[in-house]
Order: structure tokens, then C-alpha cells, then sequence
């Protein structure tokens, strides 16, 4: 179903007991944009990136994702977000091929999907290997092809690019453009670059939200000061 | 639904056959529990009432040991993540678990139970196999139904290895007492006598009881 908006939050907040991560965000963010999160450690990025997921409950406001209100419809957007995190969500005594296979049955989608994506973040030739044998960079691909399975109408991207060497970003790079995305990124050129829209995070709280040709490097450094 | 619980329970037994981490360890524990048993209590034989707790309280023990396994991959490698965000009926996982550590407890009685047979059981179960191996089947549901519960309660947590036994031996106890009472006169010294069917029934209700329960509850388990 088309909607105008891929994410729309107001008044988010969320805490893990009594420390409270996130408070009073409010943005919108258009179909097809990208919004660039940015913010030291401990600002919030994961959570809201967990929350967009639906894997955490915000604690205030609202959030919606691709149209349906999060926690309540949750079940209406699931198979239509990809998340790559910090983990890659790979069992680790599982091959690559064995791990995409199990994603792929789950999402319904075509087991030559994920050859194909294996083809072209270049692995092909590791994807008999188990994941703990391979090399963050190498696990990182395969994340993204488990991420990317089951083309998502959103992506949640945090730092998609770190451990990959100039070619395995330049092979997974066109992957990852298309739909809406929230990107967390700690390189401010790129992720200035990558965005159409930046989202500041200082404490939980949200210190820019602007597009982002109204952004400059020093704002977003300023974030990390 | 079945082809989400074909895909966990494939994708499980896999890690099981990579990593050996649970049946093996439930295996282990049993058979080294009867060695133990038989010089603890200083008999080479036992027979009924005797006889049947020492096989079920064995069997439930080593059972923990894999309660406590169940969730670990998916807590430690984000493999709740990756399943909560499919689209799949959640309660497919609860069933893939169950019937894995179901499948668990069959693979370590294959063994177990023969070798209780050898070590500690005087005379032997002989015709009343049959009747031992629907009671097992009867106690493997329950106590696998009762454990993907409380395993998947337990791995939320730090302390997993203290939760999981302290909330399961507890809710376990009926399928114990079932179990036994109809397996001691599996075992009586007299050659087996006929299987009480009244405790059949209990550990049939039981198991269909925890399940209902755990059907309807264990989706929320999952929830932040």
C-alpha cells in the first residue's frame, strides 16, 4: 500500500528503566528519502532503530512505519522492513547459504534471490563457509544480503559500510539505495552526502532535524562535542 | 505455519549437529547420573516405585539441560530478531522448540533407557515396552511443552541456568508424579503388572492443559 510518509514519529519516547534513551522526537520522513541519524554513543540511534524494527515498544508518543502504527499494527509491516545493525542476525555455526536459505523461508522469497544478492556483494565463493569463520567485513556482506532478501520498502542501516574495504562498499553500495531509509552513520561527510534529510541526536533528545543540504559538517560535529 | 516450523526446526537441528551442545550434554548427565545412582544407593538392581523415580527424576534433570540451550541461538546471535521481523505467526517458534526438545528427549532415551535397563532395573521392562514408551512419549510432551516455555522465560534473563530450573521443576512435578506412578508397575519385581490408565489420562491432560497455555502466552513472551 502507498503512503506519503515511510516513517512519522511524534513525541517518541523510550527509557530502560529509569534512564530514559529517547524523548519528544517528532519527524516525518517522506517515501523514498533518506534520513541520516546522527549523535555520540549513547545517544539513542540503536533504540530508535530498534523501535522503527518493532522490536522495542516505545514508551511515549507515536511512531508509525510504511503506515501502520507501531506497537498496535506492527504485524502490517513486518517482511516489509530490512534492519542491518551492529549483529548481523547470522547464526554463526551456519553457512552463509544455510543462514539465507532459513531467512529466505521465512520471508517467502525465492532461495535464487539469495544467490543472486551473494553474487553480487562478492561472496560467492565463501558462501559454503560458516559465519564464525569469516571476516567481519565478509560477515558484514552477508548481513547485508540477509538484510536485502526480501526487498524491504524500508531499511534500517546502521553504519551499513563499516569493516568493508573500498570494494565490498562499492559492490553493496547501489544494493542499498531505493527505498525510504534511516541511516545511522558517525562519518559526516558520507552520511551528508547519503542523506536527504539529517536527524541530530544529543542525550535522547533530538538537536537537528532539517534537510540536509541545510546541514553543515560542523553542525553535525557539533553533535559529538 | 508449517513451512515456519519446518524452517526452525531444520535450521535447529543444524546448529545441534554443528555444535553438539545439548543432546550430548542431556546424554552424558543420564547415563553418568544411573553410575551414579547405582553406587549411591548401593544396589545393582531396583524395581518399582524406586526404580521409576530414579529413571524420571534422571530424565527430568537432564531435560533442563536442555531447556536451558533452547533460546541461547537465538538470544546470542539475533536470531529473535531476524524471526520477529518475518512475517510468520509467531507461536510457530513455540512449536518448532517444543518439538525439538521433544525430539531431544527421544534421542537421549534411545539410550538412556537401555542403559537403566542394564545398570540399575531388575528384571527388566520385557512385554511391557510398549507401555514404557507411550508413558515416555506421554512425560517427553509435557516436559517439552513446560520447558520451551520456561526457556524461552529464562533466556530474557541474566541468571538462565538458575531461572530455568527453578521455574520448571516446580511445574514439572505433576508430570513426574504421573510418570512414575505409571511406570512402577512397569517395573514391579513380579514382572510388570497392567498400566494404571489413570495416570496416562493425568499426564494426557496435563500436556494438553500446558499446552493451551503456552500456545496463548508464549507470543507475549516474545514482545519487549
Amino acid at each position: 500500500m502507498a503512503t506519503a510518509t515511510a516513517v512519522e514519529v511524534a513525541a517518541l519516547g523510550r527509557a530502560y528503566g529509569e534512564r530514559v534513551v529517547l524523548r519528544e522526537l517528532a519527524f516525518s520522513l517522506p517515501e523514498g528519502a533518506t534520513v541520516a541519524v546522527f549523535g555520540a554513543n549513547g545517544a539513542g540511534k540503536t533504540t530508535l532503530l530498534r523501535i522503527l524494527a518493532g522490536l522495542l515498544r516505545p514508551h511515549a508518543g507515536e511512531a508509525r512505519v510504511l503506515g501502520a502504527a507501531l506497537p498496535k499494527e506492527a504485524w502490517k509491516v513486518r517482511g516489509r522492513i530490512g534492519l542491518l545493525g551492529h549483529e548481523p542476525l547470522l547464526y554463526r555455526d551456519l553457512t552463509v547459504r544455510e543462514n539465507l536459505r532459513f531467512h529466505a523461508r521465512l520471508h517467502d522469497v525465492p532461495e535464487g534471490r539469495a544467490a543472486e544478492l551473494v553474487e553480487r556483494v562478492g561472496l560467492a565463493g565463501r558462501d559454503e563457509d560458516p559465519v564464525r569463520t569469516l571476516s567481519r567485513g565478509m560477515a558484514q556482506r552477508a548481513a547485508i544480503c540477509r538484510a536485502l532478501l526480501h526487498e524491504p520498502d524500508l531499511l534500517l542501516l546502521d553504519e551499513p559500510l563499516a569493516n568493508l574495504d573500498p570494494g565490498g562498499a562499492e559492490a553493496v553500495e547501489p544494493l542499498l539505495r531505493g527505498p525510504a531509509r534511516v541511516l545511522i552513520s558517525h562519518d559526516a561527510e558520507d552520511g551528508l552526502a547519503a542523506a536527504d534529510w539529517v536527524l541530530g541526536l544529543r542525550g535522547g533528545r533530538q538537536a537537528i532535524w532539517a534537510p540536509a543540504a541545510d546541514v553543515t559538517l560542523a553542525d553535525v560535529r557539533g553533535l559529538y562535542r | 505455519m508449517r513451512r515456519t516450523v519446518g524452517a526452525l526446526l531444520r535450521k535447529d537441528l543444524q546448529l545441534e549437529r554443528r555444535s553438539f551442545e545439548s543432546v550430548p550434554a542431556m546424554l552424558l548427565f543420564t547415563v553418568s547420573a544411573f553410575v551414579l545412582f547405582r553406587f549411591g544407593l548401593d544396589r545393582s538392581s531396583l524395581e518399582g516405585d524406586l526404580a521409576a523415580g530414579v529413571l524420571w527424576v534422571t530424565l527430568l534433570l537432564a531435560a533442563v539441560l536442555g531447556m536451558n540451550r533452547l533460546f541461547v541461538a537465538e538470544r546470542e546471535q539475533g536470531g529473535f530478531d531476524g524471526f520477529l521481523m518475518a512475517p510468520v505467526d509467531r507461536t510457530a517458534m513455540f512449536v518448532a522448540k517444543a518439538l525439538l526438545l521433544f525430539g531431544f528427549l527421544v534421542a537421549v532415551e534411545v539410550v538412556a533407557v537401555p542403559a537403566f535397563v542394564i545398570l540399575l532395573l531388575e528384571p527388566g521392562p520385557g512385554q511391557a515396552l510398549p507401555e514404557l514408551l507411550a508413558v515416555l512419549a506421554l512425560a517427553n510432551a509435557g516436559i517439552a511443552v513446560v520447558g520451551t516455555l520456561v526457556g524461552a522465560l529464562g533466556v530474557q534473563t541474566r541468571v538462565r541456568d538458575l531461572i530455568v530450573p527453578l521455574m520448571a521443576l516446580p511445574l514439572l512435578i505433576p508430570v513426574v508424579i504421573g510418570a512414575a506412578e505409571a511406570t512402577a508397575p512397569l517395573f514391579a519385581a513380579s514382572g510388570a503388572s497392567p498400566l494404571p490408565g489413570r495416570w496416562l489420562t493425568v499426564l494426557a491432560l496435563y500436556d494438553a492443559v500446558f499446552g493451551l497455555i503456552a500456545y496463548a502466552v508464549f507470543d507475549f513472551l516474545l514482545e519487549d
